[in-house]
């Protein structure tokens, strides 16, 4: 009995962000009449979420562990800054810039999960939001603090990730790249041993432990992956923003968290998915999008999002109580 | 007024499945050291938290000073003037002794703020009053040794003015001198009128301090008698007097090599030179208190802690288990005494959890081998009888007895040599225990090398092949199954630190 009751609440949740995002496309769709439901329109959200989808894959795995990656925005956009300084010494071959910039995003990962690990920090809180500053330093330092223009600088082909849209009705590239990189995580999350260990060490790091899971290297991996993930997402930015720009990093960091946490994610750790975590990133950008179309400023876009992010961890809370009162039921039968 | 200053009658504490505490009764007068004693799981956990206001009690009452009362909570039972010295103290190692001392309590000056001064004053007045007249208290507690924390959890208590005092334990992590000290001031304590009651796993300290005892047994009050009329086998046969039912399916193995060898395994105040060999073929169980280093022995040898001297050979090998997942591709399967905080991941499925140690058995290149799993995991279910919907089944919905099967699952699908089985049927109820034994008598004709940590007398004398008793980090003794010695009271003897002779 109890069980049948904890599952249909559980996929009520599971549901949760597909029906938000339903009921906001009624929503828009009702209240915008002939702007939102438009192809051109509903592209452009995907390309809008592509960044977003691709930092907070590997946002998902540090949150999966129970942890939390707070660099990925500046270590994304430190990506982006690099590829601009590469370019104005008069490197322009797509694959050096391309490579570069996501080695040197991966090298920062692998730093995160290194501090974490061997250093014994209490919490990835205290790295990531160390190596946040110093990843916004170097970019600094780097450009001279100065925006860096992408525009007919002969390295097109690296912009076109960004920027090109295919098929007749202009799906862009980097939500391709987001699908592809999706399909891989979930193979990976699901069927590798690496993904079931990043699951076990976070649902239970002393099981895991005591399981002879390397727990300590599996940390590492996972923020090395988020950095991975952030290499991937500056190139995707050179070619959306056009310039490489420090102060563009502002919400990538909490629009990731928020995705992953809307989707399903738990601060506690051991769970989450990547397919939530694309519905929330998605619900995200279409508040986004449908609150621009009302000439809804900034200062509004920043209120309602704020209120969503709430709005998320506060599903999370319950679900959380939720369990615990399953949890209960199960010790005493 | 009374006679007693706490007296419980009838009182009867259930927890799901089990009665914890049965018409329980105790009657302790004021200015009384009054010791508690009893096996592992005999109830003297659960009388302390029913005093303490930690747990409610289903039936009974409870007097204070001849009134009945009754605690919902630990602050009415403070308030009542029952205070607790917990064996885990309670203590904010930041903060200095005054805001230890006055946890929960204030002393504010016309401003409303803190009055400082003053509450320094008293703490210091306090920790006089108990023998540290020089103590100081703007030290931060967690620089100060285990015996002066100690101190400050009694003047915490004292100055609340307790009525009795109840000590969990409090000489288990002391050494020498501060025992003496704790001993000195529980009896001026005494002396002051308060009431002690004192729980002990050790006897010579019962006798040299006790008024009067309580032996408790299987969640029922057994006897209590002044300390004066009282021995140590009287005592010991209290603690242990029951019948043994024949609950255990022991089969018996063909005794093979030694397949681990442990030679002085030493940890700073842990473990003391602790050697041991074990055998295929056989149940090697240890025996001894709670606390007398049977699961950190283990611990150690299968590399979850550090070790500061010893070594380890299996099959006549020197090995150098750094850690666990180095054990486990040495042969060893550790089934933890914590199922639920180092056995499971209880997020995880049941087959998730089956492959959790030997993900190389069920992996192809970086994949796992989904089908493969499954079938496994849908053999163990079999196998073992594990009362599950399905494999993709979360853990945490299971019981507690087919959650610990899922565990050995686990451990059985390790391939390994040595299986140690650490409290292996903890929590479970009785259908499930058998199960588990049939489990281990399956592992040990197989020539398997079994090692069992159980605190139930019963079970190690049912199951085991040779027993080793344990105490405070050492070896007390080797007993073999036929000897005179493979009986409960000898067990318990040598586990209360007497001679076999």
């Amino acid at each position: 009995m109890n069980n049948k009751k904890t599952n249909v609440s559980d996929i009520l949740m599971k549901l949760g962000p597909l029906m938000v995002l339903a009921i906001m496309f009624v929503v828009f769709t009702i209240t915008l009449p002939g702007k939102f439901i438009r192809v051109a329109n509903l592209m452009n959200i995907l390309k809008q979420t592509s960044i977003n989808c691709i930092i907070a894959s590997g946002m998902l795995l540090a949150l999966i562990t129970a942890g939390i990656d707070l660099s990925v925005g500046y270590n994304a956009i430190l990506a982006t800054c690099l590829i601009g300084v590469l370019m104005k010494n008069g490197i322009t071959n797509p694959v050096v810039l391309i490579l570069s910039a996501i080695v040197v995003s991966t090298l920062c990962g692998f730093i995160n999960g290194t501090l974490l690990t061997r250093l014994d920090l209490p919490h990835p809180f205290v790295s990531t939001l160390g190596m946040k500053f110093v990843f916004w330093g170097i970019a600094l330092l780097i450009t001279n603090s100065q925006t860096i223009g992408f525009t007919n600088k002969g390295i097109d082909p690296v912009l076109w990730i960004g920027k090109q849209t295919i098929f007749s009705f202009g799906f862009p590239v980097s939500f391709l790249l987001v699908i592809l990189i999706y399909a891989a995580y979930h193979v990976f999350l699901n069927h590798s041993a690496l993904g079931r260990q990043i699951y076990c060490v976070g649902g239970n790091p002393e099981a895991a432990r005591m399981s002879g899971i390397r727990s300590k290297d599996v940390l590492t991996i996972v923020y090395t992956l988020s950095g991975f993930m952030c290499g991937i997402a500056g190139v995707v930015l050179a070619g959306r923003l056009n310039t490489a720009n420090t102060a563009s990093a502002a919400t990538y960091d909490t629009d990731a968290i928020a995705a992953c946490i809307i989707g399903g994610a738990s601060f506690r750790g051991g769970k989450g998915t990547i397919w939530g975590t694309m519905l929330g990133a998605l619900l995200i950008s279409t508040i986004r999008n449908g609150l621009n179309l009302f000439s809804a400023g900034n200062d509004i876009q920043y209120i309602v999002i704020g209120l969503v992010i709430i709005a998320a961890v506060t599903i999370d809370v319950m679900r959380g109580k939720m369990e615990a009162r399953a949890r209960k039921m199960a010790m005493a039968d | 007024m009374s006679e007693y200053v706490v007296e419980l009658k009838h009182v009867t504490k259930r927890f799901p499945g089990v009665i914890a505490m049965r018409d329980m009764h105790i009657q302790i007068r004021p200015g009384e050291i009054h010791g508690l004693v009893g096996e592992n799981g005999a109830g003297k956990s659960t009388l302390i938290k029913v005093l303490t206001g930690v747990h409610v009690p289903e039936e009974g009452e409870i007097y204070v000073e001849g009134k009945k009362v009754s605690f919902s909570n630990p602050v009415q039972a403070r308030e009542a003037g029952i205070a607790c010295v917990y064996q885990e103290l309670n203590i904010v190692p930041m903060l200095p002794v005054v805001d230890n001392v006055f946890m929960g309590r204030k002393i504010t000056n016309k401003y409303g703020l803190l009055d400082y001064p003053r509450m320094h004053r008293e703490a210091k007045e306090a920790l006089a009053t108990l023998g540290h007249p020089d103590a100081d208290t703007k030290r931060e507690c967690g620089k100060l040794g285990m015996g002066m924390q100690q101190m400050v959890e009694i003047a915490k208590a004292v100055s609340i003015n307790a009525k009795l005092l109840i000590m969990d334990e409090p000489t288990s992590s002391l050494g020498e001198q501060e025992i003496k000290q704790l001993m000195k001031t529980v009896r001026d304590l005494k002396e002051r009128g308060i009431a002690i009651l004192f729980v002990s796993h050790k006897l010579e300290e019962l006798f040299e301090l006790c008024d009067r005892v309580t032996v408790m047994r299987d969640g029922e009050h057994i006897i209590t008698e002044d300390m004066a009329n009282m021995t140590n086998d009287k005592l010991i046969q209290a603690m242990v007097g029951r019948t043994l039912e024949n609950q255990f399916p022991k089969e018996f193995g063909v005794k093979g090599e030694c397949m681990l060898k442990c030679e002085h395994l030493t940890s700073i105040g842990v473990l003391k030179d602790v050697s041991f060999e074990a055998y295929g073929g056989e149940i090697l169980a240890f025996a001894g208190l709670v606390g007398a280093g049977r699961t950190e022995t283990m611990r150690a040898l299968f590399g979850a802690d550090k070790l500061d001297g010893g070594d380890i050979y299996i099959r006549g090998q020197k090995v150098n288990n750094r850690n666990p997942s180095q054990s486990i591709r040495n042969g060893i399967a550790f089934l933890t005494e914590d199922r639920k905080g180092q056995g499971l991941v209880l997020s995880q499925s049941v087959k998730t959890n089956m492959i959790l140690a030997n993900m190389k058995k069920f992996m192809k290149g970086p994949l796992l081998k989904s089908k493969q799993i499954e079938e496994n995991a849908q053999g163990m279910v079999d196998t073992l009888r594990i009362k599950t919907p399905s494999t993709e089944e979360v853990t945490m919905q299971l019981s507690g007895g087919n959650q610990q099967k899922v565990v050995i699952g686990k451990w059985i699908n390790c391939d390994a040599d040595i299986y140690i089985f650490d409290e292996p049927t903890r929590g479970i109820d009785v259908g499930a225990k058998v199960e588990v034994y049939n489990v281990m008598n399956q592992l040990v004709k197989e020539g398997k090398c079994l090692i069992m940590v159980s605190s139930e007398l019963p079970e190690v004398l049912g199951m085991a092949d040779r027993v080793i008793v344990m105490r405070e980090g050492r070896v007390m003794a080797e007993i073999e199954r036929g000897s005179k010695h493979f009986n409960q009271e000898d067990i318990m003897r040598a586990a209360w630190g007497g001679a076999l002779t």
